[in-house]
């Protein structure tokens, strides 16, 4: 397991983490602009990639994001049951249960990954979400991670 | 995916949005940052990009520069992306050689800090130059626009929907399903409508009977949606015509069924009085019921409740029309748009316990009042005590279920214009003294605060205050035997108790409480009040995040009638201009084989929702139907060998926009 050195304070303090964000068009994606429409500001760590369904983010996607130098990926989905292609979002949340057991078994800490469900209308949550997750990484420190 | 013909010609294209961007990103250092960003040669900001003369410039840049390839980086691409692919695709570069970054609803309306904002803005711009320069060349499919038109609720809304469509549509049909047994929704239950007193029923019943004989709409009346599937211009929909027991064809309304009965009164609650009349099992909803035919209530008939009646009613049709063996039946339809029209629920007033509804006698519900003030009501158009005798004095309370931190925080937009109204009717036909509490008396619209200044001046009591309780606890006598409103009274700064004989609950709106159920059948999004989400609040109020569908009317969000029918109006044109133009242009993001890599393992068939994937069994490789695949990759992440890909999503560019934003 990767051994993280507590890095020096200044740094810790100068150093913002990187949250790289797979949201789908139709829930998560247009709850980020439901967010800025509604100038529900939040912590400005994360970055969206956004594909058409959550069941498209390809797990090489996430290890590739930690690999690039990402300290968090977030996963952004339409809840159970509301999947603009009927059941995408249950087959990203089967992967991502292996994916998560994964990348903790590789020593990369539970709260690095996530998958939230998040609907068009849930600009708040968004903001819950990323501002929680952002917080968690500020305490885990950075990532650094070189790959597997 | 085969390396670009040519090599990039990037031009990057920075909009400051007014101030919206350049209020809190530095553009001009984003511009700086993006020219020196490998495969960029051109990269210029301007105020608005979407105007004409930013179109305009991107056309001279492309020009001038010799651009292969564009990025745009303003507001979201949902807002505007096709905008800025017709002006690529004007100046001469496949559309889907252009990419789209959000810097304003993504960075400058949700970040606080100026530097991480530019921070943020030049990483998804990276990003986005990455991803461009791997893009490919792609054509939109385009599939025809069945001119069918399906409109979910006979309500004001969906009748004036119904009837545009209709109007205008020649030859195609128009499909008005209602669930109630006949049309004309809420409206059909008021007796005059605000400011003008007009009788409801004369507006509405011409409209009614219109709907039933227009040749172009074919009305399914006691019947629902069941399923939806396609997408625009080619949606498959499921009807199911629950069973009225009555041969529709047949029946002529004649109503001779009702009265041969073997229930020689009407003892079973009718719904459409909100059960303050009563009916017998045969029964027609009300008088001017459209279609004016007769149906059976399977939980009250005794022959379909115990399978043992004289069937009276049967003797007495002359028609034949009555068929006790009659069972739902479906049908399916193909239809290219779709405008929902499901209007609203009224709130429920038991959810305040302390107005005493359902508990206390005389206390009423606005709707169970505008059935009291009806002609055809259970009164005849007198609101009456239980007793029989006529109301002296009346209280209505508004704001019960809206502005209200407990139930809804919403204002429900039209309680207080028909309170007003119910007011007025109540002192014209008992000639009782009316008592309105309220929080804030809001009457815009017009003729509607004449409306209130002509209330107030026929001697109206108003009371600013949120009423506490309504109870029966006399501490006078002349509160004795009645009804006592306490409520603080917050212009005069104290408590008053006003006896009153009858209370009426000026209830607000809520979303139908199968709005969900319709919502996912529909693939639509509800705000956290729970009404249907329409796809921008201000430029796009009736159409959804699902192209093809429409939303008109209170399952939008309470409104009034006026509102109402200007929606449906707007809904109904949104979907003639669609079928006007004949075609929809279908994204081609759909999924790829490189059969190279295939190993006909088949994990992406089992993948599939929509079936568009086969086996090919002579070269063992799969194959994607094109027409089929709606888009969604879920059968590329799944691939173990990589040969199956998105078109447009293609892991390459993913895997490019990942690096660059980190």
């Amino acid at each position: 397991m990767a051994v993280v050195m507590e890095p020096p304070k200044e740094a810790q303090e100068a150093w913002e983490p990187r949250i790289v964000a797979f949201f789908c068009n139709w829930c998560t994606y247009a709850a980020s602009d439901l967010a800025g429409i509604s100038r529900v500001k939040y912590a400005p760590n994360m970055r969206i990639v956004r594909v058409m369904c959550s069941g498209r983010i390809d797990p090489s996607f996430v290890l590739e994001a930690f690999r690039d130098g990402a300290d968090g990926v977030l996963i952004g989905g339409c809840n159970p049951g509301d999947c603009h292609y009927k059941e995408g979002n249950y087959k990203t949340m089967r992967r991502a249960m292996l994916l998560s057991q994964m990348l903790q078994d590789l020593g990369i800490e539970k709260e690095r990954f996530r998958l939230d469900w998040i609907c068009a209308s849930c600009a708040r949550e968004l903001q819950t979400t990323v501002n929680h997750m952002t917080a968690d990484l500020k305490r885990l420190g950075p990532l650094n991670w070189k790959g597997v | 995916m085969n390396p670009p013909a040519e090599a990039p010609r990037i031009g990057v294209f920075v909009c400051d949005c007014g101030f919206n961007i350049l209020g809190v990103v530095d553009v001009p250092a984003v511009v700086k940052f993006a020219a020196a960003l490998p495969g960029v040669v051109h990269a210029e900001e301007y105020k608005y990009m979407c105007s004409d003369p930013g179109q305009d410039l991107i056309k001279k840049a492309v020009q001038e520069h010799g651009l292969n390839r564009v990025v745009v980086a303003s507001c979201s691409p949902t807002l505007h992306e096709r905008t800025f692919r017709r002006v690529v695709s004007e100046a001469g570069i496949n559309p889907f050689l252009f990419n789209m970054v959000n810097i304003r609803e993504g960075v400058s309306w949700v970040t606080e800090d100026k530097v991480q904002a530019t921070e943020k803005a030049e990483s998804l711009i990276d990003a986005g130059v990455r991803r461009v320069t791997l893009q490919e060349p792609l054509e939109a499919r385009s599939e025809p626009v069945n001119p069918n038109v399906l409109v979910i609720g006979g309500g004001i809304a969906g009748m004036h929907a119904s009837l545009s469509l209709a109007n205008a549509n020649r030859g195609a049909k128009v499909h008005l399903v209602e669930r109630q047994p006949s049309i004309g929704g809420n409206m059909a239950r008021f007796d005059k409508t605000f400011p003008t007193l007009d009788c409801a029923s004369c507006i509405l019943t011409p409209k009614m009977t219109e709907v039933k004989i227009h040749p172009n709409i074919r009305l399914h009346s006691y019947s629902e949606v069941v399923s939806v599937d396609g997408y625009v211009g080619n949606f498959d929909v499921t009807i199911e015509h629950k069973p009225r027991y009555i041969n529709e064809d047949l029946c002529i309304g004649c109503l001779k069924c009702i009265e041969a009965c073997v229930f020689k009164d009407a003892r079973f609650p009718n719904e459409f009085d909100l059960g303050l009349a009563k009916r017998k099992p045969i029964y027609i909803p009300f008088p001017q019921a459209v279609p004016t035919k007769v149906l059976i209530d399977p939980h009250d008939c005794l022959y379909l409740r115990l399978g043992t009646c004289k069937k009276t009613c049967i003797d007495a049709c002359e028609k034949d029309a009555i068929d006790l063996e009659q069972k739902p039946d479906r049908v399916s339809l193909k239809v290219g748009t779709i405008v929902v029209a499901t209007g609203f629920k009224p709130f429920d007033a038991r959810r305040k316990p302390q107005y005493g509804y359902g508990v206390l006698p005389n206390v009423y519900t606005a709707l169970e009042m505008e059935r009291f003030l009806s002609p055809t009501g259970p009164t005849e158009g007198v609101p009456l005590l239980q007793d029989g005798r006529k109301p002296e004095t009346v209280g209505i309370i508004h704001c019960v279920g809206s502005r209200d931190k407990n139930t809804n925080e919403y204002c429900s937009k039209v309680c207080c214009m028909y309170s007003l109204k119910l007011a007025h009717l109540i002192k014209e036909r008992t000639g009782a003294e009316v008592y309105n509490f309220y929080i804030d008396m809001r009457t815009p619209g017009k003729g509607y605060e004449e409306f209130y200044e002509r209330l107030l001046s026929e001697g109206l009591k108003v009371i600013r205050g949120r009423v506490a309780e309504v109870t029966k606890a006399a501490l006078t006598r002349a509160e004795k035997d009645h009804l006592i409103i306490r409520a603080e009274d917050t212009l005069a700064g104290f408590v008053r108790r006003i006896p009153v004989d009858m209370v009426v609950l000026a209830v607000g709106l809520e979303p139908q409480s199968d709005t969900q159920e319709l919502r996912r059948m529909l693939n639509l999004s509800c705000g956290h009040e729970g009404f249907l989400q329409e796809l921008h609040p201000k430029l796009a109020p009736v159409s959804t995040a699902t192209d093809g569908i429409f939303i008109a009317g209170a399952c939008q969000g309470p409104k009034d009638i006026p509102e109402t029918v200007a929606q449906a109006g707007a809904a109904a044109s949104e979907a003639l201009s669609l079928i006007h133009r004949g075609v929809v242009e279908i994204q081609p993001y759909t999924a790829v084989v490189n059969e190279e890599l295939c190993s006909g393992c088949k994990v992406c068939i089992g993948m599939c929702p929509y079936d568009a994937i086969g086996y090919d069994e002579e070269k063992r490789v799969v194959h994607v139907t094109e027409v089929k695949c709606k888009g969604c990759g879920v059968c590329a992440a799944a691939c173990p060998t990589g040969a199956m890909d998105q078109q447009h999503f293609r892991k390459e560019l993913v895997m490019a926009e990942i690096a660059g934003v980190i």
